[in-house]
Formats: structure tokens, sequence, C-alpha cells
């Protein structure tokens, strides 16, 4: 399955879907695949600053934690609630109800990221 | 995956839709449909397992007896022919080089031990006076693990033999025809009943062709993969080398004095006496973690803010819909509901000691 080429993709496989001001980041079908049954996601709370290319969360599965990055600076203004009780949308659905944050990031330059093609390419989705 | 050795269930595995993975310089799989799924489904049903990654060691001639019975700490006088024995073998210090399991024969023994180490206990052994002929059957044998509360009663329909007269740790070899031989294993890693077979690689896919062919109530039995694997033997408490199990650790610290017979002589016992004339140190212990998440190996044991000990193994538990862990801590930290804290990546988790194992399945005895 091809990643979807309608956002950007980062090399630590988080999507980055630009709409006006607001970035909403989620991670790829392949990082989903690779991690396994998703059972916790750690996120930070609505207003938190983050830097671009910082952590800014951590995603658990049954096998592993790993760490979450931003590719832009900006505000947390929204965070996937519903992951709190179902992680596993994030297996069931990672590029729709899988999502995990919306950040504010008025002019953020996504052009140094993948698109899906590229990604797919990369990682032969 | 370049120079890594496929098992004779390679195929089977792609066309099963498995995640293939490298471990121990095997190509297996992770998992199928899911890792909480297979896990599940043992629990509730039954699974198969392909385990031929397991070294699996021949011993012949009549120094096979007591060159084994100087290389194990269990003491496998004790046991008759037909049946298997768990051992450690350890260094001279006491230091745990591999756990198996050693099964006697008519007119040989037989040991299966971890992938991982298969390599250096061959040539630990050859350091030894005495030895034996050993001959390495791993790449000329295949073997798969059938675990789950509907394994036993499947088996005894498709085998020629009834599973459910064999005891548990007792094994059977079974012809099909005259042609097809293979040796079961009343034994598992998954804290389920069931059976690990051992055949040849020829007959290898058609057995598990076969018994996943199987109509109506057979059906029951899927494929499970090396994830689900790790998460069942957790759950059960037992130890997996690498992790509770190292050179760094003994027998009696990793809470496996039953399987240590401190009254015969074998390689080690003079140091674990000494340990257990000391009286241990730090044990291996259960945690149940409060909160939604895991403590992973490596991750610090703390009471109050003091370092006590190591986590060796955390997950979240499928069937207990809690993280689970096992660790090390000071002998008098490791009672049951002992309050502790892990130091996790970003901030602690708080737990508790608990006795392991964490599932039992129902009606088992120990």
């Amino acid at each position: 399955m091809a990643a979807p080429n309608d956002r950007k993709y980062s090399a630590s496989h988080e999507w980055h879907q630009q709409q006006g001001d607001v970035v909403t980041i989620g991670i790829s079908r392949f990082a989903v695949d690779e991690l396994t049954d998703v059972t916790y996601v750690d996120l930070p709370a609505v207003g938190k600053k983050l830097d671009a290319g910082k952590r800014f969360g951590e995603i658990e599965s049954v096998k592993a934690t790993s760490e979450l990055y931003s590719a832009v600076a900006g505000e947390v203004i929204d965070v996937n609630d519903a992951l709190k009780a179902d992680p596993s949308l994030v297996n069931q659905d990672p590029y729709g109800k899988g999502w995990l944050i919306k950040v504010k990031a008025p002019g953020a330059d996504l052009s140094a990221l993948m698109d899906g093609a590229a990604y797919t390419a990369r990682h032969g989705e | 995956m370049p120079d890594l050795k496929r098992t004779p269930f390679y195929d089977f595995h792609l066309k099963a839709g498995a995640r293939m993975v490298a471990y121990a310089g095997w190509e297996m799989p992770l998992l199928y449909r899911g890792i909480i799924d297979e896990h599940l489904h043992t629990r509730a049903a039954a699974s198969i397992f392909d385990v031929s990654h397991m070294g699996r060691l021949k011993f012949t001639g009549k120094t096979a007896e007591p060159f084994l019975q100087r290389m194990c700490t269990r003491n496998l006088a004790k046991g008759t022919v037909g049946q298997s024995m768990y051992s450690l073998v350890c260094r001279d210090d006491g230091g745990i080089l591999d756990d198996v399991i050693v099964s006697r024969f008519d007119n040989h023994w037989y040991m299966v031990c971890n992938a991982a180490n298969r390599e250096k206990l061959l040539a630990w052994f050859a350091t030894h006076k005495d030895v034996p002929t050993i001959e390495d059957e791993t790449t000329k044998t295949a073997m798969v693990a059938i675990q789950g509360p509907k394994a036993v009663p499947l088996l005894d329909e498709v085998l020629p033999e009834p599973v459910s007269d064999l005891k548990r740790y007792h094994f059977e070899v079974m012809r099909y025809m005259l042609m097809i031989q293979f040796t079961v294993f009343r034994s598992g890693y998954t804290g389920e009943d069931g059976a690990e077979i051992i055949c040849g690689t020829t007959a290898a896919n058609l057995a598990m062709n076969y018994l996943l062919k199987s109509e109506g109530e057979h059906a029951i039995l899927k494929p499970a993969g090396l994830g689900a694997r790790d998460t069942l033997r957790m759950e059960a408490g037992m130890p997996l080398y690498g992790h509770e199990l190292t050179e760094e650790v003994d027998p009696l610290s990793a809470g496996l004095e039953w399987a240590v017979d401190l009254q015969k002589e074998f390689v080690g016992v003079a140091a674990l006496r000494r340990i257990a004339q000391a009286g241990l140190q730090r044990r291996a212990t259960g945690l149940l973690i409060d909160g939604p998440r895991s403590a992973r190996q490596g991750m610090a044991i703390l009471q109050g803010d003091k370092h006590v000990g190591v986590i060796t193994s955390g997950a979240m538990s499928p069937t207990l819909k809690r993280p689970i862990a096992i660790g090390y801590v000071p002998v008098d930290l490791a009672a049951p509901e002992t309050p502790l804290r892990i130091a996790g990546a970003t901030g602690i988790l708080e737990a508790a000691t608990a006795a392991l194992p964490f599932y039992k399945r129902p009606g088992k005895v120990r």
C-alpha cells in the first residue's frame, strides 16, 4: 500500500499534513507495522510549544516504546483524545482516525520532508 | 535478509502473511495477524509456533550420561527413558550459559537449547574431558510447538497415539506408516498445555499443512509468531535467555533452584553452593505496574529515589490487560506487594512486586 500523497513524511516516520496554519501529525503505516499492536500513546497537553525536530511524545506497543518527533515548531492546539480509550486506532487507521496531534505552525516549511511517493520508494509500503 | 538461516517453514510463513524478522541468526515470523490477537487465541484455543530455530543436539556414546550430568544443574539420573528435564548449563562461577531441555532416549540423549547459544554451548562442551559424540541436528530437523487449551484434544485426534496419555515433560517417538518418524514432547513455553514436535525437514511441511487444513474443530489451530511467544512466556513467568538469564546471573537468584541439584557434582556447583550458603543478594520477581505505560528491559527499579534493581522484561499483558514486568531486586524487597518505582524514559512508573507467574492456566497445579 502506498503512503498517501496528500501529506509529507519525515525520516523518523511521522506524517505531517498542512492545512492553512495547522499541521496535523501522525505516524506512517510502515511505522505502525514495525511497532506492532499499539497499547499507549503519550501525547503533549494542548498549549505545549514544540520545537522542530524535537521529541513531542512516545508511542508504546506490546513489543517496544518509540519516541515521536515533530518536524515543525509550533503550539499544540489539539490532541487525539480517542487514543486514550482505544490506542489501536493507530493500527487500524494511521492516516485517519489514528492521527496524533494538531500543531499551529503558521508558514511551516515542509519542503525538506518526503512526499508519499518518495517515502513509499524508501520503505516499500 | 542476507546471512540469515531459514527454517523449513519459511515459505509457509510468507504465504500466511507473516512479518519476518532477524532473530538469533534466523529469519523468523514475528507475527501473522497481530501479537495480541495471536496471544489471546493461544490462551483461548490453540496456536502453532515454528520453533525450528532452537538448537537440537544429540549426544551418543558411553560418556553421554556422565558428561551431561557434569554439564547440567539438574540431576538427570532421576529421569527415566521417555522423560525430559529442564536444566541450566553454568560456567564455573555459576553464571548461566544457557537454559536447556534434556531428554533421555533409549540409546542417546537429546538437548534443546536457545538458538543464540547453540554455537557457544558446542564450543563450551568441546573444552571438557570425555566429550561424547555430539551431533548438531538443528538444520536437519524442524520443530513446532502447538499450545493452548485445545492443543492436546486436537493432537489426540490427528496423531497415531494420544498425547493426553503423556505426562508433562514426557515424550514419545511416533510414526506415520513406516516412513515418517517424529517425537512428541508434552511441554511448551506459553503457560498452556500442549506439545512440541520434532521431525525431519522433509516431513515438516506435510505435517504443518495437515494440521492447519484440518476441518471442523481443528480449524481453530492458527499460526502464532515470536511476538506472542514472548508475551505468553512473560505472563507464565518463564525466563528468557538474554533477559532474565545471562552469564552474569546464577540460577538461584533467577528463581530456578528447583532445576539445580546442589547434592550432585557439576560445573558451577561449588560457586552455587557458596551462593546458597551466603544467602542470595537479589532475586527475580514479577512486577505489576499502575497506569498504562510499560516497563522495558534495562529500566532501573527504584525504592524511593534509590536505585535497587533492573527490569529484564516488560510488556502490556494481553490477558491481564495491564503492564507486567520481570526484574531483579534485593531479596528483602522481593516479597509480593512491595511498592517500588520504575524509571521510565520520560517519567516514573509506580509498581509493586508480584509473585510469578502472572498467569496460570485453569486446573494447573504448579
